[in-house]
C-alpha cells in the first residue's frame, strides 16, 4: 500500500501542481495586502476639513467631537482653503451651516454638508467613507445627550436625531449630489463585479479552448494534414483566432446574462438614476466598449494560441492553461476592489500590460470620461494582437509546432 | 519533368543529423517508395518534401517548383498523409471531407472531389457517423481518401495501410496503383515489404540519414541473390 501512496504522490505533486499552489498562495497574498490596506483605514482617524460657518453651541459640540475622533486637516471659515487641503490628502470637506445650531433649538433638525471626495469607484476605494459616517453619528450622539441632559424643549425625534447628512461626491470631474460613497459603490456594482467576473470567465473559457485544441490537433494528427493543405500559414492563425473569438463572445453574452440576472438578484434595485447623475454612456462609448471588449479576447486568444503552440498533447494543454487563469484573474481582483487612478504604479503597469484588463475597466473609465485610459488600452490592444500574430505566422511557418521546442534525438519520430 | 527532385537535402536538429545529404528523384507515372528502420530518416523526408519542415540545405523541386522558395505552390499540387493521421473527431465521416474539399474548389469542382473521397473512403453509411465512433481501420480509409480524393500531382503517404485489414488494405493499394495512371506520382513509406514490393516501381533504402541503396524492388532482389525484399533489407541495413 505504501508503494501506491507514493506513486500518487508523486504523480500529483508534479512541478507545474506545486508552481500552481504556490502561484496561487502569492495572489492571496497580494488580494490581502490590497485588501487590508483599505481595512485599515477604518480603524485609522479619517482626514478631513471642517468649514465652521456656525457660532452657536451645537457646532463646538460637533467640532470638539470632530478634533477627537479625526484628524483635521483643515478647521475655519474659508470653503476653498478647505477644499485645498482635503485635496492634498483627505476624504471629506465637512460644512457646518450657519444655521447649525438655530436649527436645533427651533426644533427642527440640522444638515452637515459632507463634500466627499471619492478617488476611485472600486470596492474598496470608498471604504474610508464609513469612519467619516460613524464621526456624523458620533455627533449626533453628543448633540442629543445635550439636548436630553440639558432639557431643551424640542420634538422628541429632533432631540434624538439632531444632525441630518446632506452629501455631495465629487469624483475626478463629476460632481454628484444627493448621493453617499457607499450607495454610489452599490450603483455601480455592475461595472466593478459583473463586468470583470464575466470577462475573467471568458477569458479562461475562451483561452483554455484555444490551447486545448492546438494540444488535441497535436495529438491526433490533424496539425500536419492542416500545415500540409494550399492555404497561407496567417490564414490558419487568423481562422483559428477568429473561430475562438466569436465562440468567446457567444459565451461572453450568456455569462453576462446569466450573471446579471443573479447579482440582480442580490442587490436591492436603486431608485438613483445613473443618467441623471451624468454617469451614462452614449453610443460612442458603447462603441469603444465594444472594441475593447473584442480586442481584448482577439490579443487574449492569440496569446493562448502562442501558449498552446508549447503543448505536447491535450494532457500537457491543461496544465498551459494555469498561466492564462492567472493572468484573467489578476485584472479582475484589481479592478474589482480598486479603480486604475488609485492603484500604485507598479499595479498600473501589471494592469495596463495584461491584455484582458482593458475591458473589465473600460465602462467605468468612459462613465468619468478617462477616454485616455480606454482609447489608450484600445491602441495597446491592438498592437499587440498584431505582434502576437506576426509570432503565431512565423512559428506556424517554422518547424517548431511539429519538432516542438527542444530538438528531437535520432531516433525519434521527426 | 521529373515529379519530384531531391538533391543533397541535408536537415539538421541542432546537433542531430537527421538526414545527411541524400538525393533522389521521382518520374511521372512512378511509385518510389522510402524504406528503413525506425529513426531512419524516412518521416522527416516525407516532412521536408511536404514543406512541413525547413530545409537545413540542399533541395526539393516538386514539378519543378521549388519547395523552399514557394512552398505554398508546392502544398497547392500535393497532399500528404502522415502516419497515424487523425481527423477532427467531432465532425462525421462526409463533414471532415467536405471540410478539407474546401481548401481545393468550390460549386461542381469540390462536389466532384467529394464524390472521389466518398467512394475512396468506402464507408457507406458510416460516412455519417461522428468520427469519434471510427474504429482505427475506418479512420484509416477516410484519410487516405482525404489524401487521394483531391488528386495531387505528388501524393506523399507515410504508411498508406497502416491499421487496415487485409481487404482495405488490398483496396487502397489498388487505388494507389490506378491514381499514378494518369501522370501523377507516390512518394511513400511503409514497413510492409510485401507491400512495397506489389507498389514501387523505386525503393531507396535509408539509414542514419543516408540512402544506402536504391533500385527496383526486382534489380535488389537479383543484386543481393535474396527471394524478397524484406531479406535484402535485412542484408543492407540489419
Amino acid at each position: 500500500m505504501l508503494n501506491i501512496i507514493k506513486k500518487e504522490i508523486r504523480e500529483l505533486l508534479t512541478p507545474a501542481s506545486i508552481a500552481s499552489m504556490v502561484v496561487v498562495a502569492v495572489i492571496f497574498a497580494l488580494v490581502g495586502q490590497m485588501v487590508g490596506s483599505p481595512m485599515n483605514e477604518i480603524t485609522e482617524k479619517p482626514s478631513i476639513g471642517v468649514v465652521n460657518q456656525d457660532e452657536g453651541l451645537f457646532s463646538q459640540t460637533a467640532i470638539a467631537v470632530i478634533n477627537e475622533n479625526a484628524e483635521v486637516l483643515y478647521l475655519g471659515e474659508d470653503r476653498d482653503a478647505g477644499w485645498e487641503k482635503v485635496q492634498e490628502k483627505g476624504i471629506a470637506l465637512l460644512v457646518i451651516p450657519e444655521d447649525f445650531s438655530s436649527s436645533i433649538l427651533e426644533g427642527r433638525p440640522a444638515r452637515i454638508e459632507v463634500n466627499w471626495l471619492l478617488k476611485g469607484t472600486g470596492l474598496m476605494d470608498n471604504i474610508s467613507s464609513v469612519a467619516v459616517t460613524g464621526l456624523i453619528q458620533m455627533i449626533n450622539t453628543s448633540i442629543s445627550e445635550e439636548l436630553i441632559s440639558g432639557g431643551i424643549e424640542i420634538p422628541p425625534e429632533v432631540a434624538l436625531s439632531p444632525v441630518g447628512l446632506s452629501e455631495t461626491v465629487f469624483l475626478k470631474d463629476k460632481v454628484i449630489p444627493g448621493v453617499s460613497p457607499e450607495a454610489l459603490s452599490g450603483l455601480l456594482i455592475s461595472q466593478s463585479v459583473t463586468i470583470p467576473i464575466v470577462i475573467m470567465m471568458m477569458v479562461i473559457m475562451a483561452g483554455s479552448t484555444v490551447i486545448s485544441s492546438m494540444g488535441l490537433e497535436k495529438e491526433s494528427k490533424t496539425l500536419e494534414t492542416l500545415l500540409s493543405l494550399p492555404i497561407r500559414r496567417r490564414d490558419i492563425v487568423i481562422g483559428k483566432l477568429a473561430g475562438s473569438a466569436a465562440v468567446g463572445l457567444i459565451m461572453a453574452v450568456i455569462y453576462m446574462l446569466g450573471f446579471n440576472y443573479y447579482m440582480e438578484s442580490l442587490t436591492v434595485s436603486s431608485s438613483i438614476d445613473l443618467g441623471a447623475l451624468g454617469l451614462s454612456l452614449g453610443m460612442g462609448d458603447y462603441l469603444l466598449v465594444g472594441l475593447s471588449i473584442l480586442l481584448s479576447l482577439f490579443a487574449g486568444l492569440a496569446l493562448c494560441l502562442l501558449i498552446g503552440t508549447f503543448a505536447r498533447d491535450y494532457k500537457n494543454a491543461q496544465t498551459l492553461i494555469f498561466p492564462v487563469t492567472i493572468l484573467a484573474m489578476v485584472p479582475m481582483f484589481l479592478v474589482m476592489f480598486k479603480d486604475f487612478g488609485t492603484l500604485s504604479l507598479l499595479l498600473q503597469v501589471i494592469l495596463f500590460i495584461i491584455p484582458f484588463s482593458h475591458p473589465m475597466m473600460a465602462m467605468r473609465a468612459l462613465m468619468f470620461d478617462n477616454y485616455v485610459l480606454v482609447i489608450g488600452g484600445i491602441a495597446y490592444l491592438a498592437v499587440f494582437s498584431i505582434a502576437i500574430t506576426l509570432v503565431l505566422t512565423k512559428i506556424f511557418s517554422s518547424d517548431r509546432l511539429l519538432v516542438g521546442w527542444s530538438w528531437p534525438k535520432r531516433g525519434a519520430k521527426a | 519533368m521529373n515529379a519530384l527532385e531531391v538533391k543533397n537535402l541535408v536537415k539538421d536538429y541542432g546537433n542531430t543529423k537527421a538526414v545527411k545529404g541524400i538525393s533522389f528523384d521521382i518520374a511521372e507515372g512512378e511509385i518510389f517508395g522510402l524504406i528503413g528502420p525506425n529513426g531512419a530518416g524516412k518521416t522527416t523526408t516525407l516532412r521536408l518534401v511536404a514543406t512541413l519542415l525547413e530545409i537545413t540545405s540542399g533541395s526539393i523541386k516538386v514539378f519543378g517548383i521549388d519547395a523552399v522558395k514557394d512552398p505554398a505552390g508546392v502544398r497547392k499540387i500535393i497532399s500528404y498523409l502522415p502516419e497515424e493521421a487523425g481527423a477532427y473527431k467531432n465532425l462525421k465521416g462526409r463533414q471532415y471531407l467536405e471540410f478539407i474539399a474546401n481548401f481545393f474548389g468550390d460549386g461542381k469542382e469540390k462536389e466532384e472531389i467529394l464524390r472521389r473521397g466518398v467512394q475512396i473512403a468506402g464507408l457507406g453509411q458510416r460516412l455519417d457517423d461522428k468520427i469519434e465512433r471510427y474504429s482505427k481501420g475506418m479512420l484509416r480509409r477516410l484519410v487516405v481518401a482525404r489524401a487521394l480524393m483531391v488528386e495531387p500531382r505528388l501524393a506523399i503517404l507515410d504508411e498508406p495501410t497502416a491499421g487496415l485489414d487485409v481487404l482495405h488494405a488490398q483496396e487502397i493499394r489498388r487505388i494507389i496503383k490506378d491514381f499514378v495512371r494518369s501522370g501523377r506520382a507516390v512518394l511513400l513509406s511503409s514497413h510492409n515489404m510485401l507491400e512495397v514490393e506489389f507498389l514501387c516501381d523505386r525503393v531507396a533504402l535509408i539509414s542514419e540519414g543516408m540512402i544506402v541503396e536504391r533500385g527496383t524492388p526486382q534489380g535488389l532482389k537479383e543484386r543481393y541473390k535474396r527471394p524478397n525484399l524484406e531479406e535484402v533489407f535485412v542484408e543492407v541495413v540489419g
